[in-house]
């Protein structure tokens, strides 16, 4: 596997100050961010952030293309949403309980799928996640079309009322840094080390006596987990859990979020789905049909773009380093 | 590195202008917004269409109501409910609107439901057919005005009873609105002495239907009710057609057919289907002006839920302009109180669950001999009044109903 | 008459057939994209939208310029055929080089593409497009009604797929074609043009999604959705036969169609998922997929 793998180096080998002035700074204006700008909106494009983030462990750090993210995302939405309607769960443990379900299927799925590589990993999530779908429309406590609706957001651990814009905010924001740290140090781990020597050169992890299975298996159960905590987090933000969130075009949704942002880099997926969210919400209001922008914006960067928008910049930055 | 950090900037200003520059918030204004699928399976049936009719309305107050100016604003939901629920949020919270009308799909009219409920706002609904909308999840601020599935369901079910057709097979979407439908008429041949032969569940989104429709041949029922909706109902009829089924002796029911189905089918397949429905064009004077003055702006004849936003937003306008306000205690309580009385509905009223009560018609597609051209397509072979067309508020499980 | 399974033998046999039907649709789709991916080692996301494309082509003929059915037949494929060229030549060409995966996400991009164009220009309900007149009515068989139209499309996918399938495996030009897969520098080294043949390839590959569109237009609306969820149907085939596998592709396609439509019989909820359970328990048992060879 090939993806993205010059950005990366860069991301990994960056100077650890001005990374940390760089995190300072951006966690400043994500606080500051509700005064300014619709708190519903950045809860969204924080959860869509967390779940291209989950997603890019895959495809940027272990060069396994799922197709079948959405399932997760999708899945963990409604078991967040079932327990806390219908259960009368307190969020976190609802939140906990969709993370775990998420991370189970993840489970499932990367057992029947890391047998193979590539394109054929690509098909079977797939088609996997497919399989999830339909049992979505079927299963009767997802409500079918309809949904899971009315979600009360709740108090989390009893104290703090989310029903407030501000506070659910921050925890979503919380939420979304804890996931975010999780993966920093993932990536950053000898486990991480070993995830990127397996997307690099397989046969040649092999040799070397890793147990490359296994750790692909991990990668993926923990990239699972991880969408399904975005995913449970977006239904109690949303107060509700859909259909939208498990169909592959939902998939689909998230490879173009990491792909915009930049494969393979850290930030990267976090610009991607603060783009994609933006740009579809602007394109709501206007006559200019969504499916074609979008499929036009996946074009250009296959096409030209292939870094995306933060790996360009790197890119640029280390050559003027050089 | 820097250039990392302007890239952060970079985002959120481009986040911020995501959202319209609407500072200038003002209580003068009316603001309607139109919010239905622009995109998807129904954007034909609801979409552009339904922001023209909404227009319509408020161009007959001459744009102007208790001294403020009304405004109609548009988004596409993409047929997904967190997007609705988020413009819906967005517009309450940030937009200035009023009223949110229109809204297709039950999943994301149930989500907004919820939204116009918390935040008293009005919404005004003419695309979705759940019943829960004006049952179990009523709301003071939210009107159902068009049509429902209990309507399109009993309607359709009582109609082809009188006419002697009383076994019925149904061929059901699986999921909950196919399910309701399948009900609600089960539950009326019942109720009238008829029998259900059989039914046989479809996923949503089946491509052929053939070995369903053998499977209903095979039952010797009288009727084959489609208890499903869009590209579904219409791939069952053109398929019917191709497997000789209604030249067989059977009838084939839609149980939520709308005017757009029949124009993607074309007579040749469609003919004498039944169908019940709100609205038709070509019904009299007044409902051929208004369309005619529709058609010369969308470019085709109105669906049943493009008339009933029109008739919603005129009804809205007419209660703001009676309460002089438009607070939503107020008008929800003016727009329960006034008769509805316009092209679309005559002596329609407004019950306490906010299920609007107008008559429904029952029709049967006609031959391509009998059609006279484009959107030619309904002989209406019955009105059905009013207090039968839909379900008794009483039983409709709404709280607000005592 | 003894019953199988408390199923009566001519509904069975009914249900079968038309089975058959609609697996000979999921053999033509699957064959193109096992072609595509067994030259091009593409997965071609686009693959559905352009079957989609080559029944609104049928579609506008008819409607514009007064082309029935059999003209369609020829032309429309052709039509898709030079719109697959264009593409392969314009874009798909620069991504050889690089990891396969790219090549998916383009055509998924392209996929949206065409399908949202379609979709704003003829919205979404669909069009209507008659059974040609020499195919209408139908032939009592005893155990079911057979539409004339739904014999010919099973006639005709099956006589194209073999055909196919006998000019890339038994002549000399599928010979080049093979050989250019496995070693592009030395079959070029032979003075055979490869690009060239590349993308002819991907043309012939689409067509076939084109003429399956062409063969669709009469049973199904012509819809910008049609080929939205069929694709990932089809994918599965392509899976379960093996990639590449040219006769993997069109026996798997036959197979679960027939498969199909007995899950429609005894348990019709699940006839959307029997592909992809059949999918999961062969990748557990064979990973290559029936037919495919472990590469």
């Amino acid at each position: 596997m090939t993806v993205a793998s010059n950005s990366t180096r860069v991301a990994v080998r960056g100077p650890a100050i001005g990374t940390a002035l760089i995190a300072a700074v951006l966690l400043l204006l994500a606080l500051a961010a509700p005064f300014v700008l619709y708190p519903v909106f950045l809860m969204k494009v924080l959860c869509f952030a967390l779940f291209a983030c989950a997603f890019n462990l895959l495809i940027g750090f272990a060069g396994l293309l799922s197709f079948g993210h959405a399932a997760f995302f999708g899945s963990a939405a409604y078991i967040a949403a079932h327990t806390v309607k219908e259960w009368g769960w307190a969020p976190e443990a609802g939140l906990l309980a969709a993370t775990v379900v998420a991370g189970l299927m993840g489970l499932v799925f990367g057992l029947i799928a890391i047998r193979r590589q590539g394109i054929y990993f690509a098909m079977i999530t797939l088609a996997l996640s497919q399989m999830v779908f339909f049992l979505a429309l079927q299963l009767p406590f997802t409500h079918g079309e309809d949904g899971i609706q009315g979600v009360p957001r709740g108090l989390l651990f009893g104290l703090f009322d989310l029903s407030q814009p501000l506070t659910m905010y921050y925890t979503v924001l919380a939420i979304f840094l804890a996931g975010f740290a999780l993966i920093w140090r993932t990536v950053h781990s000898p486990f991480g080390q070993v995830l990127k020597a397996i997307r690099e050169n397989e046969p040649r992890a092999v040799s070397l006596g890793y147990r490359t299975d296994r750790y692909k298996l991990v990668a993926f159960v923990l990239s699972a987990s991880l969408a399904g905590l975005a995913g449970g987090t977006k239904a109690i933000v949303f107060q509700l859990a859909s259909l939208t969130d498990v169909t592959w075009q939902m998939s689909g949704e998230v490879v173009l979020m990491t792909l915009l942002g930049g494969m393979g880099t850290l930030f990267g997926p976090v610009v991607g789905a603060g783009l994609v969210v933006t740009l579809e919400s602007y394109l709501a209001s206007t006559s200019l049909p969504v499916p074609v922008v979008i499929g036009c914006i996946f074009v250009v960067c296959v096409l030209v773009f292939r870094r995306g928008i933060v790996g360009e910049l790197m890119h640029r930055l280390s050559k003027r380093g050089h | 590195m820097r250039t990392l950090l302007l890239a952060g900037t970079a985002l959120l200003t481009l986040a911020g202008t995501a959202i319209p520059a609407s500072a200038q918030v003002s209580d003068n204004v009316i603001r309607i917004g139109v919010l239905n699928d622009r995109s998807g399976i129904y954007a034909d049936l609801a979409g552009e269409g339904s922001a023209i009719a909404a227009r319509m309305a408020a161009e007959e107050f001459g744009n102007k109501v208790a001294g403020a100016p009304v405004e109609i604003v548009v988004a596409d939901h993409q047929n997904k409910a967190d997007i609705a629920a988020s413009k819906a949020r967005e517009w309450v919270d940030t937009g200035g609107v009023d009223a949110i009308a229109d809204v297709p799909n039950s999943a994301a009219a149930l989500a907004v439901q919820g939204i116009t409920k918390d935040k008293k706002r009005i919404f005004l609904m003419s695309g979705p057919g759940a019943t829960a909308l004006s049952g179990a999840q009523c709301s003071p601020y939210g009107f159902q005005w068009t049509y429902d599935n209990y309507a399109m369901a009993a309607g359709t079910g009582r109609a082809l009873y009188e006419q002697g057709k009383k076994k019925w097979f149904f061929v059901t979407a699986d999921y909950a609105f196919g399910q309701s439908l399948e009900e609600e008429t089960t539950k009326m041949v019942k109720s009238l002495g008829g029998t259900i032969v059989g039914s046989v569940r479809h996923p949503l989104g089946t491509s052929d239907f053939s070995s369903f429709l053998l499977q209903a041949q095979g039952s010797g029922a009288d009727v084959i009710g489609l208890a499903n909706a869009g590209g579904d109902t219409v791939n069952a009829v053109k398929q019917a057609a191709e497997f000789g089924i209604t030249q067989a002796g059977q009838s084939l029911a839609g149980l939520l057919m709308f005017i757009t189905d029949v124009n993607a089918l074309g007579l040749q397949s469609a003919q004498g289907l039944m169908l019940t429905t709100g609205f038709y064009w070509d019904m009299d004077d007044q409902t051929r002006e208004w369309s005619k003055k529709f058609e010369a702006k969308a470019g085709k004849k109105p669906t049943m839920v493009q008339a009933g936003v029109y008739s919603a937003v005129k009804h809205y306008l007419k209660a703001v302009e009676a309460a002089k306000t438009d607070d939503a205690d107020k008008v929800a309580a003016k727009m329960r109180e006034l008769p509805v009385e316009d092209m679309f509905a005559k002596k329609g009223k407004v019950a306490a669950n906010g299920r609007m009560f107008h008559d429904m018609y029952l029709a049967q597609v006609k031959t391509p001999a009998e059609s006279k051209g484009a959107w030619d397509y309904y002989k209406i072979v019955k009105t059905i009044p009013a207090d039968t067309a839909f379900m008794d508020p009483k039983q409709s499980g709404c709280p607000l109903v005592k | 008459m003894v019953s199988l399974l408390g199923i009566p033998p001519q509904v069975l046999f009914g249900q079968l057939l038309l089975g058959l039907i609609n697996g000979s649709f999921y053999a033509l789709l699957s064959l193109g994209l096992a072609v595509i991916f067994g030259m091009l080692n593409v997965i071609n996301f686009a693959h559905g939208a352009l079957y989609m494309v080559g029944a609104f082509v049928a579609w506008l003929l008819l409607t514009y310029a007064g082309i029935g059915y059999w003209g369609a037949l020829v032309i429309a494929p052709v039509v898709v055929g030079l719109l697959g060229i264009l593409l392969e030549k314009t874009m798909l060409s620069r991504l050889y080089k690089l990891d396969h995966l790219y090549g998916l996400l383009l055509t998924f991009g392209l996929a949206l593409i065409l399908e949202g164009a379609f979709r704003h220009q003829y919205g979404v309900s669909g069009q209507p497009y008659p059974i040609p007149a020499a195919l209408q009515g139908g032939q009592n068989l005893g155990f079911m009604f057979l539409p004339n139209y739904r014999g010919w499309v099973v006639v005709a996918s099956l006589v194209i797929c073999f055909g196919t399938w006998f000019a890339i495996e038994r002549t000399k030009l599928g010979a080049y074609l093979r050989a250019a897969t496995e070693n592009p520098t030395l079959v070029q080294a032979f003075g055979i043009n490869v690009p060239v043949m590349v993308s002819l390839t991907y043309g012939f590959g689409v067509a076939l999604a084109g003429l399956a569109g062409v063969l669709a237009a009469p049973i199904y609306q012509v819809s910008p959705l049609m080929g939205t969820n069929l694709i990932i149907i089809v994918f599965a085939v392509v899976v379960i036969g093996g990639m590449g596998s040219i006769l993997g592709a069109i026996v798997t396609g036959l197979g679960l169609g027939l498969l199909e439509g007995l899950t429609k019989v005894f348990y019709p909820e699940a006839s959307n998922i029997v592909v992809f359970v059949v999918m999961a328990i062969v990748l557990l048992i064979k990973p290559a997929g029936l037919f495919g060879r472990e590469r």
